[in-house]
């Protein structure tokens, strides 16, 4: 029994060093974006001088609104392409279907610098000039394979014969596919945008290759600016603790609440 | 004309259009570069190709350039090591323990992947930043690679504890109690039961992290204070002057990560390598 114990600290202290270690780095900038110091390292008062640096600063705004638009907007015409291209691809022929699945599944175990450049070029080679466009079809090629890995497994779980019955029933194949076809891969359907969101968050090689000039999200911003600071950048630098604090106290509400409501759905559905 | 009839099938149409638009004419124009040498034309501006192998041969006879995808190959080597040593034990805990909130620790382990991936690189820098052992010992390189790889492993832990997490789930709880009837000490239930059937979750793990730590320079320029070379880096160094030397790295990328899917059996087509389909 004492050993016992003993391999249970051990596991738990395990476990609870490597979580200590994966939260260090982001728990101390949350403490020092509330200091009124420049430098980690040192100490001053409380203050919120990092985050009026954040919300007055014109150029860092702009980028976080970039940011936000190209992940929904990119996401959304990957969630609408996506779920089309997993229903097509679930109801065509067995070959037509192994063929399309490889397809979705390059950009899925590709290099991104790969994707990447071989976008670029393509683009380069046809005469399409880097804009919004070139943009977000190179984040949809990194979003759309993921929502369809993430519908797929839904209609492979949904009785087929739903949908025949609507049809003897009188609805037309497209009013059946979203009275009865849709409302069961839903779950799949909202999964794969909230991928396709958090993959398009946190690109940085894709959109440094397609973006139009001129334009930065999060991330090449922040790259910039630690990798080659200048003047603007350098004074900038603590913002991005405040940055990082707020984006990570969003997760974790988004977390614990959409934790909160299924347990509620579960319970109420018991 | 008359138009098809609405189908199921006709739905997949934009999606097979775009795909060979956006990723097979992209692949075979990677292909079609990594094979030929352009001349521009000075006049018109017009780059005319000629077939060759020169790039391959250009590429391979540079010693420099061997030598920082040995160092590169190196790196990625260790830093997949290192998350599989830490994610196994951790994923294998989770999995097996009895805890009613086990979900809600495998979550924490995940949470951080949501934050922007580049502001979290900044955090470790911010950190080593503080931690900045003697100026003499930060000077060496090998600070840069070590600093590179701790980064490396810090970003790519939860891409190796999920799948493993979610194949060691899997194992039928009765083949443990079967090994320990028919006589098996725990040490020969893991290596004989467990970790052969948790094959697939560490190969996809592997891939998960291997390929990334080739490729990923945004880690090894922002932790290696820019002197630590990766593949992936060559790509964007010839970007600017040589695509064909750059397709021709991406092609040699391309044919690694195609030999490693077959080998691992990675185009199981539907299988989600994020994982977050838990």
């Amino acid at each position: 029994m004492k050993s016992n114990l003993l391999v249970r600290c051990l596991k738990a202290g395990f476990v609870g060093l490597i979580l200590l270690l994966l939260y260090a780095p982001i728990l101390l900038l949350a403490v020092y974006s509330f200091n009124s110091v420049d430098n980690i390292g040192g100490w001053g008062d409380l203050s919120l001088v990092h985050y009026q640096k954040l919300f007055g600063d014109p150029v860092i705004l702009s980028m976080i609104g970039n940011t936000v638009l190209l992940a929904v907007v990119a996401a959304a015409l990957s969630t609408v392409l996506g779920t089309a291209g997993a229903l097509g691809m679930y109801y065509c022929k067995k070959r037509l279907k192994t063929t399309m699945q490889l397809m979705n599944q390059i950009p899925v175990v590709n290099a991104e610098i790969v994707t990447a450049l071989a976008l670029t070029i393509t683009f380069v080679a046809v005469g399409i000039g880097k804009s919004w466009f070139t943009l977000i079809i190179g984040h949809m090629v990194i979003c759309t394979p993921f929502v369809v890995l993430s519908v797929i497994p839904k209609l492979k779980q949904m009785d087929g014969s739903l949908y025949e019955a609507a049809l003897d029933l009188g609805a037309s194949p497209f009013k059946a596919l979203m009275k009865i076809v849709l409302p069961q891969i839903i779950p799949g359907v909202i999964s794969g945008f909230m991928l396709a969101i958090t993959l398009s968050l946190d690109d940085y090689i894709v959109t440094v290759y397609t973006r139009p000039t001129g334009f930065e999200t999060i991330s090449t911003y922040v790259f910039n600016a630690t990798m080659k600071g200048n003047a603007h950048t350098a004074k900038t630098l603590s913002s991005f603790w405040a940055l990082t604090t707020i984006i990570f106290v969003i997760i974790v509400l988004f977390v614990v609440i959409s934790n909160l409501a299924g347990r509620r759905n579960k319970e109420e559905s018991r | 004309m008359k138009l098809p009839r609405f189908s199921r099938k006709t739905l997949g149409i934009p999606y097979a259009v775009f795909l060979v638009f956006f990723v097979i004419i992209p692949m075979l124009v990677i292909v079609f570069y990594a094979f030929t040498t352009g001349v521009k034309d000075p006049e018109t501006g017009a780059e005319s190709f000629s077939f060759s192998f020169s790039n391959f041969l250009r590429f391979f006879s540079d010693p420099t350039k061997l030598s920082t995808i040995v160092y590169s190959l190196v790196i990625a080597l260790v830093t997949t090591v290192c998350c599989l040593l830490i994610a196994y034990p951790v994923a294998y805990i989770l999995a097996r323990s009895r805890l009613k909130k086990k979900f809600v620790i495998l979550m924490l382990f995940v949470l951080p992947m949501w934050i922007n991936f580049v502001l979290r690189v900044n955090a470790l820098r911010e950190i080593f930043n503080l931690l900045s052992l003697a100026p003499a010992l930060e000077s060496l390189t090998s600070a840069n690679y070590f600093k590179t790889i701790f980064g490396m492993v810090y970003d790519f832990l939860p891409f190796m504890i999920l799948p493993l997490y979610t194949t060691i789930m899997k194992i039928d709880q009765s083949l443990y109690e079967a090994s320990a009837d028919l006589g098996g000490s725990a040490l020969v239930t893991f290596t004989r039961v467990t970790l052969p059937l948790s094959m697939p979750g560490i190969m996809s793990g592997v891939t998960m992290v291997f390929l990334p730590s080739m490729t990923n320079y945004v880690v090894s320029d922002m932790l290696g204070n820019a002197k630590v070379t990766i593949i992936g880096k060559f790509i964007y160094e010839y970007f600017g002057n040589d695509w064909h030397m750059g397709s021709m790295v991406a092609l040699v990328l391309l044919v690694v990560v195609f030999l490693s899917s077959w080998l691992s059996g990675g185009f199981k087509a539907d299988e989600n390598v994020r994982g977050t389909n838990l």
